[in-house]
């Protein structure tokens, strides 16, 4: 069978949530496949590639799983986009793969309805048959396919079931477009868009021969952003909606009502049902896991589990990373690692300084999170694929309705108490604009494992030991999470009623039917996710980390002290010029250099302090850096890390962003520098007034 | 004549039909599209454990709704 070299058949794969789309793509296109994103929406663009019976290249453009082509989100609008042309860098779909789930048909044909007025072949792929065996449904296939007027080819695509007629209907050569269903269109209003689509051609907002419905479609009144469409192309799409809507009041609720007819009429020549109900699996489950008692017991013990495995789990491979690459103890043996290797094979001097200190060190500080980032990926797609993240933003709605959040920004905040990257990046699935941007602000306000560290170095120097019981350090830990959290919720209830006041966009949610999560489909989006963690803060890190290191480097002092390079360096006069901040919250210049390294990666304050302190002590200092902190006085003789002083610092470090990789992650989830600029101002603003605000009534308190 | 009873009053496992929405309302577009029309039968399944939002079964499929969305939808018992 001969190849032939002609430009690829482009097959856009479309579909309703959960109706095992992406399990499909998968199948069909198995490792040829690339993950991107459409330009200036956060939108991962998937395209595959597979070859038809004939050995034809075929292209598949797996599309966000979508209600409506009345957009009403991000992923509906690049679904809009796409099939109908207009995505930049994206071709326009020759034909359509439309899949349904056959166990819930009547909801699912509502898309395939606006589908094949588009006027490409569609084919529909009546997936998941399983499930409609399982509910006892019976499915005229046949009589559907001819109704609809485009083949109908079940499938079952978690065990790769149909895929072979799937992909003989896909690489037939003589399919049209569809020509089933009657026109739904209101007779007037049919005139109305014929005669305003001949205008809006002539100004070049749609093409000659668009969709009908595409004047519509583009100014859907839930999608709030039209993106890529010019300030005219909008009024004049604005004066076509208004004058059909005076011409026939309410003619898009009738659409709705006409298409739902249309296909409860087919239902019931095609679907044959049970003669008695009887409760599924779905229905037994839901009467737990969303039960009074036994429904916050099952998501208590699910969110306990899961954080216990981030923790827990990922503490082995944080470990060998730290070892593999700056040195440690990996698997009960002293090893080097890549820096010690370094440090063997170059001679002392600047560059090894640069490749150790700067390079490696910055790598190391990134891929360190990489185990927390990837287990929290894996459970955030394990809910989602079986069903239960639908459940727990039921549960949580109305808690975080109150602060004018809604059930599904739940787990991107609760992520964050591990890590705020995978927390943002959870984010995607808030489909109103407004709630995902909230949610995005306040979510590092959440304390991260990050925070930990610090915590532990801060809590113990609050009261002298002897007054410091175990439950005590216990309590105030607590008492710094409550506040992350209590801030998280401020915050969203203040942003929700001024910056970002408009439009409420209320909870719809669908609760989809249980099934078995598709476990190569979740690690795959979770390689790529991370992958994508990696390439974007990764390089801003590294190129920070350096600079970091050259502050510290340079200028080199004359003599090699190592004490006077510190004081000598960039850093060190930064530190100085910054004193006068650090002092209203009781620092020195010590503390802003920790500060100053604390701002790329919290952690990081230990560590500096430690360099900045055993420095200056001249030699090896054995104190742990703890009693060297006590120890510490101001010139006056009082001491430096006094209770007011730790606990302002404690609450800076609870509400002040301090970390590159979420500050990198929200510019790319946000699309630009605006939010990630206004995040870092109101939460390390917020940090430094309250730090100063306790010294100041602490120390005057006494 | 039957007094206009919206969704938000049925008891939990009631069942009703839909009698009408509000034109005009994006939220409520969004309900039409997810299937629930007027004349559409659905069954109030559950109400959340803190008592809002509710869960509806209609056409096949579960569907949550906040009760002020619910508060706007007519509807008859039966």
């Amino acid at each position: 069978m001969a190849v032939l070299s002609e430009t690829p058949l482009v097959y856009a794969l479309v579909g309703n949530p959960n109706c095992g789309k992406s399990t499909l793509f998968n199948a069909l296109t198995g490792l040829r496949q690339k993950v991107g994103n459409y330009p200036g929406v956060t939108v991962e663009k998937k395209v595959g590639e597979c070859y038809s019976q004939h050995g034809r290249r075929m292209t598949l453009i797996d599309l966000p799983g979508s209600y409506s082509l009345n957009a009403r989100s991000p992923d509906e609008s690049v679904m809009r986009d796409v099939l109908l042309g207009r995505a930049p860098g994206t071709a326009r779909p020759d034909r359509i793969v439309c899949v349904v789930d056959a166990s819930n048909l009547e909801r699912h044909l509502y898309l395939v309805t606006q589908i094949i007025e588009l006027g490409v072949p569609v084919i529909v792929a009546l997936n998941m048959v399983d499930l409609a065996v399982g509910k006892q449904l019976r499915l005229d296939v046949h009589r559907l396919s001819e109704r609809l007027g485009v083949p109908v080819v079940p499938t079952q695509a978690s065990i790769k079931k149909g895929l072979i007629d799937l992909k003989v209907a896909m690489s037939r050569d003589d399919l049209t477009p569809p020509h089933g269903l009657p026109d739904l269109l209101p007779v007037p209003v049919r005139g109305g868009l014929l005669r305003s689509r001949e205008t809006l051609s002539q100004s070049g907002v749609v093409r000659e021969g668009a969709p009908l419905l595409e004047p519509l479609y583009l100014l859907s009144s839930h999608d709030p952003t039209h993106y890529g469409i010019s300030n005219e192309a909008r009024s004049e799409l604005q004066a076509v909606r208004e004058q059909l809507e005076r011409e026939v009041p309410g003619w898009e609720d009738r659409l709705v009502a006409a298409r739902y007819d249309a296909i409860g009429a087919l239902c019931e020549e095609v679907v044959r049902r049970p003669d008695a109900q009887q409760l599924s699996l779905t229905d037994r489950l839901d009467a737990i896991l969303l039960h009074r008692v036994w429904g916050w017991t099952a998501l208590l013990t699910v969110l306990t589990v899961i954080f216990t495995l981030i923790f827990k789990v990922a503490e082995a491979p944080m470990g060998w990373i730290e070892a593999v690459l700056s040195g440690g103890e990996l698997w009960g043996r002293e090893v080097g690692g890549l820096a010690g290797w370094v440090t063997g094979v170059m001679p002392d001097g600047d560059l090894r300084s640069l490749i150790i200190d700067g390079a490696i060190a910055g790598v190391a500080g990134v891929l360190v999170f990489l185990p927390q980032i990837l287990i929290l990926f894996f459970f955030i797609g394990l809910l989602e694929d079986t069903g239960y993240m639908a459940r727990l933003a039921f549960m949580m709605d109305r808690l975080m309705g109150r602060v004018g959040l809604n059930g599904k920004s739940f787990l991107p905040i609760l992520s964050s108490y591990a890590c705020a990257v995978p927390g943002v990046m959870a984010t995607r699935t808030i489909d109103s604009p407004k709630d995902r941007l909230i949610t995005i602000m306040v979510a590092p306000l959440a304390s991260c494992s990050a925070r930990l560290p610090v915590y532990a170095l801060l809590i113990p120097l609050l009261f002298p030991p002897a007054l410091m019981p175990a439950w005590g350090k216990a309590l105030i830990l607590l008492g710094l999470y409550a506040m992350g959290t209590l801030g998280a919720f401020f915050f969203a209830w203040l942003f929700n009623r001024t910056v970002m006041k408009g439009v409420s966009t209320p909870l719809i949610l669908e609760l989809p039917t249980y099934k078995a999560p598709a476990l190569a489909g979740i690690m795959r989006q979770m390689a790529d996710r991370a992958w994508m963690f990696v390439r974007r803060a990764g390089t801003v890190i590294l190129g920070l980390s350096i600079v970091l290191w050259a502050a510290l480097t340079y200028p080199k002092s004359s003599d090699g002290d190592p004490s006077r390079q510190v004081e000598n360096s960039f850093a060190g006069r930064l530190g100085r010029v910054m004193e006068p901040l650090v002092r209203p919250m009781g620092g020195d210049w010590r503390v802003a250099i920790g500060l100053i390294g604390a701002q790329g990666a919290r952690e990081v304050f230990n560590s500096q302090l430690g360099v900045i302190y055993a420095v200056e002590a001249e030699a090896e200092d054995e104190t742990p850096l703890r009693d060297r902190l006590r120890a510490e006085k101001h010139p006056d003789g009082r001491p430096v890390y006094s209770l007011p002083f730790c606990l302002g610092l404690l609450v800076y470090f609870v509400f002040a962003m301090q970390c590159l990789s979420t500050v990198a992650i929200v510019r790319r989830e946000t699309g630009g520098w605006k939010w990630p600029l206004v995040q870092f101002a109101y939460m390390t603003g917020t940090g430094y007034l309250l730090a100063v605000l306790i010294y100041q009534l602490g120390t005057r308190l006494g | 004549m039957l007094v206009p009873e919206t969704l938000s009053t049925l008891p939990t496992g009631a069942s009703g039909v839909v009698v009408a929405l509000p034109a005009g309302n994006a939220a409520l577009t969004r309900l039409r599209e997810m299937g629930l029309v007027p004349g559409t039968r659905f069954t109030l399944v559950r109400r959340a454990p803190l008592g809002d939002p509710i869960e509806i079964s209609l056409r096949g499929s579960l569907l949550s709704l906040r009760r002020s969305e619910a508060e706007l939808i007519e509807i008859t018992r039966g």
